[in-house]
């Protein structure tokens, strides 16, 4: 099978990956580069463990073809935080025991933080809007809307980059 | 945030402790917030295969044939296996405890009895060579007749599912085709009783839709081992599964797990580890089984249907006098856990209720359905809330506020319990005065004064005469095989209360009295106890004793 030369950037770094034709980038990210922070759940695009951000925009991985990430740029969990230093919405999470078995616990970061870099003072119904594409079986929605909104005050509500 | 209500039972509890009641965080909860957490599915393998598996598109069906030759030599196929390739390709979950017979062949044998039973595996380079080779699979199917109903499947006639169990209904103790518990004559107390009301009570199957569906990797390690990463929820009883299944010694399997993507009773059966490890062991390369979404919707065992029929008898004060009830769990196909659920349902009858009359007959019954299996309370939470629906009726009927009339019936200190054991520790009584208060439901001081310490025992500890019918048996339920009859018995010699003598408690002020402890008993000396020569070698954990009949009775 062809495969075709992919490059783009993941959590700030360049990548360089041959990929297959139809293949999707939760594969590529998973089998290909090794970042195992995005998840499969569903394969359909309906549950929302695979969210990432390409540049910027929450976005299905497994739903996206890897080819049409040439030159962009992909974020993850695992680019959230520096080092040690957790990101405001991860420190968040830990602090309102906002993940259970944490397999939906990615996405659903992935998805706030776009929602906090887009509007960095959300309502709870913004939240609520922002991660109805994100499905949790565990702690429920309370915990994890509380600890966005939490992360939402603690940033002073500005906006940045994070 | 937690909330202790220490107000109650506080002469019972040592408040004197460090880590109990304080906030702590989960050791786990840094990798979840940083994705790093490792499930199964985290681990990169060199050289990885994929396996898929053909399902029966059928309910129950003969194999008459099947052509594997286009799928072997399909593209990046690196092994199809068959039934025959499995070393001992039949087993029962709860064999690991001796407790039922196998049951359920790993992939099938002449015939499939649900809908997606696993016939046989493709290895293959990729998902898709997988997906691609099984389609190239030829299956010639003789369907046969399927029942999907409990009580279909239990009429004369029915077809046999499964035929270990050829009367479609688990054996206990390899004779008996129902639990079953007698406590007092209901029907006597249902002639005495003010109103009767029987209402019927249907669950339907769930699925537990796991965010992470179920799968595992396997891996030949350099020491003659296997590794294998699992989603498991159950890891040792994975590996013991899955020794018996290929018939190798367990300390060749090198589980992982531990790290499960949601699994609440979904990720007990071990239904992709035999395979995984089969697969591995067949082709020397690691091999992943993952059930994709449809497969675990569609094929993922989920909690059983079941089918509760409820009669109770009730006095116009509120007491209840009689309860009957007959449970039907539908365990599909294989019997899985269902046998054990049955028994927790029969536990679990009357429910927290003092009762002084109580019938029930549980069947754990085969359909052609997807085989049930464990979740979230399985066997309890479905009789449960049919017994609180039946609550809320029999509150109507006799004009009594629902929560007044279930601590009216609650379980108090000191009461017998229809499986003939005394209620200690009671506090159904504080949890509906809780409840009310938290959810501003007004109750009188009557009931708002009552508490779990007072107003049992006495009569209410009194185990009555168990009914019997004009053969001396408890009778009742369906005949069962190779019982014998024997001699009359007397009649029951405790009359039933009667219905002008007030069971209820007297309102007592809440906390008047200490809950009084008497020092334990001091434990019986070490005694060599008199051991009969078991017919058949027993293994397994004592603690399920109860469950394969070995308990001292």
């Amino acid at each position: 099978m062809t495969k075709t030369p992919v490059q783009f950037r993941l959590n700030g770094s360049d990548k360089a990956v041959f990929v297959d034709g139809g293949e999707n980038l939760l594969n590529v990210l998973r089998r290909g580069v090794g970042d195992m922070s995005a998840k499969y759940g569903c394969g359909q695009g309906t549950c929302g463990v695979c969210t990432v951000l390409i540049d910027g925009e929450p976005q299905l991985a497994c739903l996206t073809l890897a080819e049409t990430c040439a030159g962009r740029s992909v974020e993850t969990a695992l680019g959230l935080s520096d080092g040690p230093n957790l990101h405001p919405l991860q420190n968040a999470f830990m602090d309102h025991f906002a993940a259970q078995c944490g397999f939906c616990t990615s996405g659903m970061l992935m998805a706030a933080k776009a929602l906090l870099d887009r509007n960095p003072s959300p309502t709870r119904e913004d939240v609520a809007e922002a991660i109805s594409g994100n499905i949790c079986r565990c702690t429920g929605y309370e915990p994890i809307i509380n600890a966005i909104l939490d992360a939402a005050s603690k940033r002073g509500g500005q906006a940045s980059g994070g | 945030m937690l909330e202790f209500r220490k107000e109650f039972f506080k002469d019972e509890r040592d408040d004197n402790l460090n880590e109990v009641g304080q906030p702590r965080q989960r050791q786990d909860m840094l990798g979840h917030v940083t994705g790093r957490t490792r499930y199964f599915d985290d681990h990169a393998f060199e050289g990885l295969l994929h396996l898929k598996v053909l399902r029966s598109p059928h309910s129950h069906a003969r194999l008459r044939s099947i052509d594997t030759a286009a799928a072997e030599r399909a593209p990046g196929v690196k092994r199809v296996i068959r039934a025959a390739d499995v070393p001992v390709n039949k087993n029962t979950l709860l064999s690991l405890i001796n407790f039922g017979k196998d049951d359920e062949p790993l992939l099938a044998v002449d015939k499939v009895r649900y809908k997606g039973e696993p016939i046989l595996a493709v290895v293959a380079e990729s998902e898709a060579a997988a997906y691609d080779a099984l389609a190239k699979v030829r299956v010639e199917y003789d369907p046969l007749p399927a029942v999907f109903d409990v009580e279909e499947a239990l009429k004369p006639g029915a077809p046999v599912v499964n035929e270990t169990y050829p009367a479609n209904t688990f054996e206990y103790h390899e004779k008996y085709n129902h639990q079953k518990l007698r406590f007092g004559d209901v029907e006597r107390a249902f002639a005495q009783a003010d109103f009767v009301v029987e209402e019927r009570y249907q669950m339907s199957p769930i699925e537990h839709a796991p965010t992470e569906t179920n799968g595992s990797i396997a891996a030949p390690e350099t020491n003659d081992r296997f590794v294998v990463h699992s989603s498991t929820q159950a890891l040792f009883f994975s590996l013991g599964t899955a020794a018996k299944l290929l018939d190798v010694p367990s300390n060749r399997l090198h589980y992982i797990g531990g790290t499960v993507g949601g699994g609440f009773g979904g990720k007990v059966d071990s239904l992709t580890e035999p395979l995984s490890i089969l697969g591995a062991m067949l082709t020397g390369r690691p091999v992943r089984y993952v059930l994709n979404r449809e497969e675990e919707m569609l094929y993922g065992c989920p909690r059983g249907a079941e089918r509760h029929y409820i009669k109770d008898g009730v006095m116009r004060d509120g007491r209840i006098v009689a309860r009957k009830v007959t449970s039907y769990f539908d365990a599909g196909a294989y019997t899985r856990l269902s046998s054990y659920g049955a028994v927790k349902c029969a536990a679990h009858i009357p429910g927290p209720y003092t009762i002084p009359n109580v019938c029930a007959d549980v069947y754990c019954v085969y359909t052609n359905r997807t085989p049930a299996t464990a979740m979230r309370g399985f066997g309890i939470t479905g009789v449960d809330f049919s017994l609180e629906v039946q609550m809320d009726k029999l509150a109507h009927k006799v004009g009594m506020d629902p929560m007044e009339f279930r601590i009216l019936n609650a379980y108090r200190d000191g009461d017998m319990k229809a499986h003939r054991r005394e209620a200690h520790n009671c506090a159904l009584i504080e949890c509906v005065q809780v409840a009310a208060e938290k959810a501003n439901w007004p109750i009188s001081d009557t009931y708002r004064r009552m508490n779990s310490l007072t107003g049992g025992g006495g009569e209410r500890a009194v185990i009555p005469a168990t009914a019997t019918d004009e053969n001396g048996r408890i009778g009742g339920g369906r005949p069962a095989t190779g019982t014998t009859s024997r001699p009359p018995a007397p009649p029951p010699r405790v009359p039933l209360p009667a219905a002008a003598q007030p069971r209820a408690p007297q309102p007592q002020p809440a906390m008047s009295q200490p809950r009084v402890a008497p020092p334990p008993p001091a434990p019986p000396p070490p005694a060599a106890q008199p051991v009969k020569p078991a017919a058949t070698p027993q293994h397994g954990a004592t603690r399920f004793s109860s469950v394969f009949g070995t308990r001292r009775r």
